[in-house]
C-alpha cells in the first residue's frame, strides 16, 4: 500500500503541475473553477488518454470482449442557511476512475481513486477477474446492441455561468437576504434555504473506439418557510417548488428570484394555518406543472424502465406493472389519445442532458407513450437487445436510447431515467383556463409528500398549496389534501391538457435506484392537466 | 494482504498511523484559529443478482479528507479524495478561503480538546469478500430458487473502513469498522408471488445466504395468487423488519430544537417539549447504546464527542431529545452524543403465538416507499410488500394483496397487543444495512390501511 501511494503521489503531482492550478495563490472568484480545472480532462489531454488506453489494453489482454474506462472529477458545493445564519458551507471534490469489463457475457467492475498507470492496469485486470468469477453464477450471457464509434468528441453543459466561479459570500448573502424577506411576513417563524451545485468532468474511453469528454453542471436553489401557531400546536410549511433544479448554472439561481418570491411563499405558509381541512371524496384535480412532474416521474418514468420490467430491480426499487413487454408494447392504453410522453436527454438546461451516455451512446428522443398507447421503454445497450423483436416489427434499428449513467467514478453505470416529459397539447390552454372550465375541483400547486408501490400502480401524492375550485373560480385554500390513485385509471381520467406556453421543466436532483443506491438527476417537462374524479383523502390526524 | 489475491484487491482502509499522518500533514499547513480534519477510508465490495444470475458487481476503494476551518466566528468545510501533499495543502487553503468569506456564525461551538473514548476490540474482518466468495453466496440463493422454478433477485455488500478525527486542540480519535448486509427477493415466474428476506451483520462471516434464500423462497411460494381484502383498520402482526421500518421514523423526529420551536410532534402545545410525557405504551423502551452486544455503534461523533448510551423512550415516556452542542448549551442541558444503534424493548410472544391468538388480522413482512405526510403526528404513508397474509381464527389462511397505509409509529406503539424477542434486522430501504437496528415483532390493533395495491 505504501509503495502504491508513493506512485500515486508522484502521478498526482504531475497532473497538478501539468495543469498549473494547484498550489498557487487563491482568487476567491475562481477558487472552485481553479481546483476543478486541475483535474479537468480535455480531449487533447495526453495523460488522461494514455491512462484510459492502459486500462482498455489491460482489460482486452486479460480477455474482455468489451471494456470501458471512465475517469471522473466531480465537485459538489452546498450552502445551507436558516433565518439570519449560515448553517453550513461545504465543498467537496472526488476524483477517480472505474473500469467495466464484459467477459463471456458477464460483467465485472472495479474502481479506484489512485490514478497511476499501474493502478489503472491492475484495476482493469480486477474488473476482468471479477467478470470471470461472476460467470460461475451466470446462465444467459449479456449481449450489447451495436453502437457506432464516435471517435474523439466533447460536450459541455449549456450553463451560462459556472456556479463554481461565483464567490461563496455572494451565494450566502443571496440566501440570507431572501430569508429576511420571508421573515418580514408576520407569523412566518422559520425559514431554511440552500443551494446545491455540482460539476462533473468525465472522460469515457471504450473498446469501441470512442473517447468522450463531457462537462455536466447542475444547480438547485431552494427554500422552506414554516409558519407556527404554537397556541394550537399547529405548524405548516411552504417549499419553493416553483423553482425546480436544472442542468444550468448560476443564471438559474438568479432567474429563480428567491428574494422577490420569498414573501409569497411565507404568506402561503401562514395561510395554510387557517386553511379549511379538505372533505374526503372524489374531485376533479387540476394539477399545476410544479406538482405534476413528480407524478409523471413516479407513475410513468419508473414503470417504463426496462430493467424494472424485466425484474432486475425487484429486490429494491421494484418491478413494473408494464410487463411482460410483449403484452404492453403497442397495446396498452396509458391515457387519452392526446397523451404523448417523450424520453430524451436533449432538452436544453434539463437535468439529464448529455452529449453521450456512460457507454458511449448518443441518446435519441423517443416516444414512450404515443397518442395514448405505450410505445417504448428506457434502455441501455444490453437492454435494447431484449426488445429486438419489437424494433424489427416496427422497422426500427435495435439501438440503446442512451440511458446508461453512473453517479461517480466508484459506481458501475446502469439504466437510469432520461428526461421523461408529458408533451403539451395542441390547443393554447393555460392553467387558469383549466380552472375556469372546472365546476367542482381542487387545484394542486407544487410537489409534496409522495409514495408509490413497487410496481407503480398505487400512489399517494400531497402538494404544497391546495385551492378549492367552484364554478370556475378559486374560492379558498384547503389543507391536509392527498390523492390516492391507480396509475392506469389516473392517466385515463385526464381530460384537459395545457398548451405549449404552459409547459415547464420540473425535476428531481437526487433520484435513487440500484444497489448500492445511486443518485440520478432527471427533469420532467409538462403542462398543467385535469383529471376527473380522483380519490382525495384528508391526512390531518390528532395525536 | 500478503495472500495472492492482494494482486487485485484494493487496499482496505487506512491504519491509525496512516490516518494520523495525513491529519498531521493537513494540520501542519493550517493557519485558521481552529482546524478539524476528518479522514475516512474504506473498501466496498458488492454483488447484485437478478433472474437467478449475477447482474453487476463492484469493488472500490476510496479515502476522503475533510477539513473544517474556523476564523473567529466564521467556519467552512472542504473535502477531497486526493491525498498528495499539494492536494492536501490546496484543500486546507480552500477551506480557509471559504471560511474567511463566510458570514459569522453566532452558533459556532469551539473545537473539543482531547477526549477519552471507550475501549473495544476492532472487528476481525480486515478485507472485503472476494468476487468468488460473493458469487458463491449468490449461488446459495439462485440454485435453490431455480430448482424450485422461481426467480431470485438480490444484493449483498460488505465494507471495511476507518474513520479518524483530529484537531489543532490535540483531539485525535480513530475507529475501524466492518459490515455485511444482504437481501433477496424471490418471485414466482407468473409474477403473482413475491417473498423477501434480509439481514445485516457486523462482519461478512456472520452472513448466511442460504438461510435468507430459503426464507424468501418459502414466502414467494406462500404469497402466490393473493386475494383482495377490503382496506380498513386491522390488527397487524408486524415482523421485526416492518417494526423497524416504522420505529426508525421516531428517531428521525427527535430533534430537540424543532420541538422547542413548536414544529415537531415532540412540541408541547403552548411551548416547551414533551420530555417527561408518556407518548407510547409503557412496555416500550427505546435505547441507543454504542456498546450494544448486537450492534457496534460509533464510539465518537463527527465532532469527536464520546458517544453514550441514550435512553430516548423509557416505559412509554419520552426521556431525551437530540440536543446538539449549541442547543444543549442554550437550554442548559448536556448534548446527546448518540450512536447509530437503535434497540427497542420486546416481550415473550413469538410470531406464531401472535398468529394463534388472532381472530382476524394481517401478517406483514416489510413496508416500502415510506414517506412523511404530516410531521405534526409523525404520520407517514407507505405500502406492505413481499409477503402479506390474512390471519383468521388463529392461523394464516391466505396470501392477500398489498395495502397502502397511512399511520404513525406513535399510534402503532400505543396499540400494542403483544411483542416478541428483539432481533437485528436489515431495514434500510436500499438493503445496504447501515446502523444496527434491533427490534421485536409486534402485534398491534387498528392499523390504518387506506387502499389496495395491485402490486406484487
Amino acid at each position: 500500500m505504501t509503495q502504491k501511494r508513493r506512485d500515486f503521489l508522484k502521478a498526482m503531482s504531475a497532473v497538478a503541475v501539468a495543469n498549473g492550478a494547484i498550489g498557487k495563490g487563491f482568487n476567491p472568484e475562481t477558487l472552485f473553477g481553479g481546483i476543478a480545472k486541475a483535474a479537468a480532462p480535455s480531449v487533447g489531454d495526453p495523460l488522461f488518454r494514455e491512462l484510459a488506453m492502459v486500462g482498455l489494453d489491460a482489460a482486452r489482454s486479460a480477455g474482455a470482449e468489451y471494456a470501458d474506462v471512465r475517469i471522473s472529477s466531480r465537485n459538489d458545493q452546498g450552502i445551507f442557511t436558516r433565518e439570519a445564519r449560515v448553517q453550513g458551507m461545504q465543498s467537496s471534490e472526488t476524483f477517480g476512475f472505474g473500469v467495466r469489463a464484459l467477459v463471456n457475457g458477464a460483467w465485472g467492475f472495479a474502481a479506484s481513486s489512485r490514478l497511476t498507470r499501474d493502478d489503472v492496469a491492475t484495476v482493469a485486470r480486477q474488473a476482468v477477474a471479477q467478470a470471470r468469477a461472476n460467470r460461475v453464477a451466470q446462465v444467459k450471457p449479456h449481449v450489447l446492441a451495436p453502437v457506432t464509434s464516435v471517435g474523439d468528441v466533447e460536450w459541455k453543459s449549456p450553463a451560462r455561468i459556472d456556479p463554481f466561479t461565483i464567490p461563496i459570500e455572494e451565494k450566502a448573502q443571496l440566501l440570507l437576504t431572501a430569508n429576511a424577506a420571508a421573515l418580514r411576513v408576520p407569523s412566518a417563524r422559520f425559514v431554511n434555504s440552500s443551494m446545491f451545485f455540482m460539476k462533473e468532468e468525465k472522460t469515457l474511453a471504450t473498446t469501441d473506439g470512442s473517447f468522450i469528454v463531457q462537462t455536466i453542471i447542475r444547480s438547485q436553489p431552494s427554500m422552506t418557510v414554516t409558519a407556527v401557531d404554537q397556541a394550537r400546536g399547529d405548524f405548516q410549511t411552504r417549499q419553493s417548488t416553483d423553482i425546480q433544479p436544472a442542468g444550468k448554472g448560476w443564471e438559474h439561481v438568479l432567474d429563480g428570484k428567491l428574494v422577490e418570491n420569498a414573501p409569497r411563499w411565507a404568506e402561503e405558509a401562514v395561510q395554510k394555518l387557517s386553511a379549511k381541512p379538505v372533505e374526503v371524496g372524489r374531485y376533479d384535480l387540476i394539477l399545476h406543472p410544479t406538482h405534476l412532474w413528480l407524478t409523471i416521474h413516479e407513475s410513468i418514468g419508473h414503470p417504463t424502465e426496462l430493467d424494472r420490467a424485466m425484474g432486475y430491480e425487484a429486490n429494491y426499487a421494484g418491478t413494473s406493472f408494464i410487463a411482460p413487454p410483449a403484452d404492453f408494447l403497442g397495446k396498452f392504453k396509458y391515457g387519452p389519445e392526446f397523451m404523448n410522453v417523450q424520453g430524451d436527454r436533449s432538452q436544453e438546461g434539463s437535468l439529464a442532458q448529455v452529449g453521450w451516455d456512460d457507454e458511449g451512446v448518443k441518446p435519441d428522443d423517443f416516444m414512450i407513450v404515443k397518442n395514448g398507447i405505450f410505445n417504448d421503454y428506457q434502455t441501455t445497450r444490453e437492454q435494447a437487445m431484449w426488445l429486438d423483436w419489437w424494433y424489427k416489427q416496427n422497422n426500427q434499428p435495435t439501438r440503446s436510447h442512451g440511458c446508461s449513467y453512473s453517479q461517480s467514478w466508484s459506481d458501475v453505470q446502469f439504466q437510469r431515467m432520461p428526461n421523461v416529459s408529458l408533451l403539451p397539447g395542441e390547443q393554447d390552454i393555460s392553467y387558469e383556463d383549466i380552472i375556469a372550465a372546472t365546476d367542482r375541483g381542487i387545484a394542486i400547486v407544487g410537489e409534496g409528500s409522495f409514495s408509490i408501490d413497487q410496481q407503480r400502480y398505487n400512489a399517494q401524492f400531497g402538494g404544497q398549496v391546495f385551492y378549492e375550485v367552484r364554478g370556475g373560480k378559486i374560492v379558498g385554500m384547503l389543507k391536509d389534501v392527498a390523492y390516492q390513485m391507480r396509475t392506469p385509471e389516473f392517466w385515463n381520467a385526464m381530460d384537459m391538457i395545457g398548451g405549449k406556453k404552459s409547459y415547464i421543466l420540473g425535476g428531481a436532483f437526487n433520484d435513487g435506484k440500484g444497489q448500492p443506491s445511486q443518485s440520478n438527476a432527471v427533469s420532467h417537462g409538462c403542462p398543467p392537466t385535469r383529471h376527473k374524479q380522483i380519490n382525495v383523502i384528508n391526512t390531518g390526524r390528532t395525536a | 494482504m500478503s495472500k495472492p489475491r492482494s494482486l487485485y484487491a484494493p487496499a482496505g482502509f487506512l491504519s491509525r498511523e496512516e490516518s494520523e499522518a495525513i491529519a498531521r500533514r493537513a494540520l501542519a499547513s493550517a493557519k485558521a484559529d481552529e482546524t478539524r480534519v476528518i479522514v475516512s477510508s474504506g473498501a466496498r465490495a458488492n454483488t447484485r443478482f437478478a433472474d437467478n444470475q449475477v447482474s453487476t458487481s463492484g469493488d472500490n476503494y476510496d479515502a476522503t479528507i475533510t477539513v473544517r476551518s474556523v476564523f473567529g466566528k466564521r467556519v467552512a468545510n472542504a473535502s477531497t479524495n486526493k491525498l498528495d501533499d499539494a492536494s492536501l495543502a490546496a484543500l486546507v487553503a480552500t477551506s480557509e478561503a471559504l471560511a474567511r468569506l463566510a458570514p459569522e456564525d453566532p452558533e459556532l461551538m469551539p473545537e473539543l480538546g482531547p477526549q477519552t473514548y471507550a475501549a473495544r476490540p476492532d472487528p476481525a474482518q480486515r478485507e472485503t469478500p472476494t468476487p468468488e466468495q460473493r458469487a458463491a453466496a449468490v449461488r446459495a440463493v439462485t440454485e435453490p430458487a431455480r430448482a424450485a422454478g422461481l426467480v431470485s433477485t438480490g444484493y449483498m455488500q460488505s465494507n471495511v473502513g476507518s474513520f479518524a478525527i483530529a484537531n489543532n486542540k490535540g483531539l485525535f480519535a480513530y475507529a475501524r469498522g466492518a459490515s455485511a448486509a444482504m437481501s433477496t427477493t424471490v418471485r414466482t415466474p407468473d409474477g403473482t408471488g413475491s417473498g423477501w428476506a434480509g439481514s445485516a451483520h457486523e462482519e461478512w462471516k456472520d452472513l448466511n445466504a442460504a438461510t435468507l434464500g430459503a426464507r424468501a423462497i418459502d414466502k414467494a411460494v406462500r404469497s402466490r395468487n393473493p386475494v383482495a381484502v377490503e382496506p380498513g383498520r386491522y390488527t397487524v402482526i408486524l415482523e421485526p423488519t416492518a417494526v423497524a421500518n416504522l420505529v426508525q421514523l421516531i428517531v428521525g423526529s427527535l430533534n430537540a430544537r424543532s420541538a422547542d420551536e413548536g414544529r415537531s410532534f415532540f412540541s408541547k402545545p403552548g411551548g416547551g417539549t414533551k420530555i417527561g410525557t408518556k407518548v407510547v405504551d409503557e412496555r416500550v423502551t427505546i435505547v441507543s447504546d454504542p456498546m450494544d452486544p448486537e450492534g457496534r455503534g460509533g464510539l465518537f461523533t463527527g465532532e469527536g464527542l464520546p458517544t453514550q448510551r441514550i435512553v430516548w423512550v423509557e416505559n412509554g415516556v419520552i426521556k431525551n431529545l437530540q440536543y446538539d452542542r449549541f442547543w444543549a448549551q442554550k437550554q442548559g442541558v448536556s448534548p446527546t452524543a448518540g450512536s447509530n444503534v437503535l434497540r427497542m424493548s420486546g416481550g415473550d410472544s413469538s410470531v406464531e403465538q401472535m398468529i394463534a391468538s388472532t381472530e382476524r388480522g394481517i401478517l406483514v413482512t416489510r413496508l416500502w416507499y415510506i414517506r412523511g405526510v404530516d410531521p405534526r403526528t409523525i404520520l407517514f404513508t407507505g405500502l406492505t410488500r413481499d409477503g402479506t397474509f390474512l390471519v383468521e381464527n388463529g392461523r394464516i389462511t391466505k396470501a392477500i394483496k398489498n395495502f397502502r397505509w397511512n399511520e404513525s409509529p406513535i399510534f402503532m406503539l400505543n396499540n400494542i397487543e403483544a411483542m416478541g424477542k428483539p432481533m437485528r434486522v436489515n431495514s434500510s430501504e436500499g438493503g445496504e444495512g447501515g446502523g444496527a437496528v434491533i427490534v421485536p415483532p409486534i402485534k398491534a390493533r387498528d392499523f390504518n390501511f387506506t387502499s389496495l395495491s395491485d402490486a406484487v
